[in-house]
């Protein structure tokens, strides 16, 4: 069988030991992780694996990502991967499916890109990734001013049109608490947090979970900030009827893969 | 310096408890948005259609995995579409109609110079990534108005 080599993501492995953290890992496809070095510098490495040809080449890979079963178990194979090596080290995490011919491949795309690299783990080095998501439920909120369940035909016109003006001003009650949950959020970020990355709103229900997701934020914050953080912005919403205030992580910082400057520092000689 | 994350999650996330206590959750729809629209960009040697992708996190925001959850929120516009009612009942499992037409859009909306020309990866070299990256951003927001655009259609 054909195979290829799938590259999670570069780290930093400073005194050698890295590969010790990838024994027994299971990667995609259940194969084992191995790091692949550059030829001129062997303290940043790309953490690979091989998976079969067949699954990964052009065409395989165009209808797997619209299978969500093959989806999610690479993505959770990937996202494993980057946990163990984020638990050792500093890490930046590849985009999924990204996919050499072989080895040398990839030591050949480390090798041009190895200062790049460099750089922007030491700039990430000792720095969280938090998820900070902002909820706001409408339902709960619009079921709270008339206390009981509606009665869709009682009363007269009128009673009908004051019950409509008052799940309405429920309605933006809620959205205005949205708003006041952010900015505390905004501002337990500025005493802590050095980088902030906007995610799209997720819709839908992957995750299930209550309320329409409003705020859908990463914030990249110092380890020894990152409690004080996280205590604060799961207070946010305190006070604040129907919103709800969730953080994830740490994660290895994967919204921030790209030096924020980076635009302004030119492409060089 | 590199001291380890101290980490509450296990080995094996668990889509079961998405609002864990412990400070960490794993649920797919935030693994997905980090694994497929972050995390650094390069071109492999096996290229995949960045465009394909794009649709992909589009169709994930709104194609959910519960098709009931869905339809509370009011987002069901895949039952009237004809070119996807056919796969209405397993839900999102095969889309390949449904992203060659949203690419169609996109490639008559890039016609009219609204969007930036597809960018090539096999022409890239490294500068050109990291201009890619910066880009990135920018480069969604047009694709992130399609699934409204549908759901404006709808009756």
């Amino acid at each position: 069988m054909t195979e290829v080599t799938y590259a999670y993501g570069v780290a930093r492995d400073a005194d050698g030991t890295l590969s010790e953290a990838l024994a027994g890992v299971a990667g995609v496809a259940g194969a084992p992780v191995r790091l692949v070095r550059a030829e001129r510098r062997g303290d940043v490495v790309v953490a690979a694996g091989s998976v079969p040809a067949e699954d990964f080449d052009e065409d395989a890979l165009r209808g797997h990502l619209e299978d969500l079963d093959w989806l999610e178990a690479v993505a959770r194979a990937h996202h494993r991967v980057i946990e163990r090596l984020a638990d050792r080290t500093t890490v930046l995490p590849l985009r999924l499916a990204t996919v050499y011919l072989n080895d040398d491949r990839v030591r050949a795309m480390l090798g041009a890109r190895l200062e790049v690299f460099a750089r922007r783990l030491s700039e990430l080095d000792g720095l969280l990734e938090w998820g900070v998501k902002i909820y706001v439920d409408t339902a709960a909120a619009e079921a709270e001013p008339g206390g009981g369940p509606a009665e869709p035909f009682a009363g007269s016109g009128r009673d009908y049109l004051r019950r409509r003006r008052a799940v309405r001003n429920a309605r933006d009650d809620a959205f205005r608490g949205a708003e006041e949950a952010a900015e505390r959020v905004v501002a337990a970020a500025r005493g802590s947090a050095v980088e902030r990355a906007q995610h799209r709103p997720q819709e839908g229900a992957l995750a299930g979970g209550t309320g329409q997701n409003v705020v859908n934020d990463a914030y990249l914050v110092p380890v020894r900030r990152a409690e004080q953080f996280r205590s604060e912005v799961e207070r946010a919403a305190d006070g604040l009827p129907g919103i709800r205030v969730e953080v994830t992580g740490p994660w290895a910082p994967y919204s921030f893969t790209a030096a924020p400057e980076a635009a302004a520092r030119g492409s060089g000689p | 310096m590199n001291e380890p994350v101290a980490r509450r999650l296990g080995d094996l996330p668990s889509r079961a408890s998405p609002y864990s206590q412990g400070g960490s959750t794993t649920n797919l729809a935030d693994i997905l948005e980090r694994v497929l629209d972050k995390g650094i960009i390069i071109a492999g040697d096996i290229r995949i259609n960045l465009l394909d992708i794009e649709l992909l996190t589009i169709k994930l925001r709104l194609i959910v995995a519960s098709v009931d959850k869905a339809k509370e929120m009011g987002i069901d516009w895949w039952e009237h579409d004809p070119s996807l009612s056919s796969h209405a009942t397993d839900g999102y499992r095969s889309l390949t109609e449904e992203n060659k037409r949203l690419r169609a859009e996109l490639e008559e909306l890039r016609g009219g110079a609204e969007l930036p020309a597809a960018e090539r990866p096999e022409r890239r070299g490294r500068t050109a990534d990291r201009a890619r990256e910066r880009d990135r951003p920018r480069r969604r927001e047009p694709a992130e108005d399609r699934p409204r655009h549908r759901e404006d259609r709808e009756p």
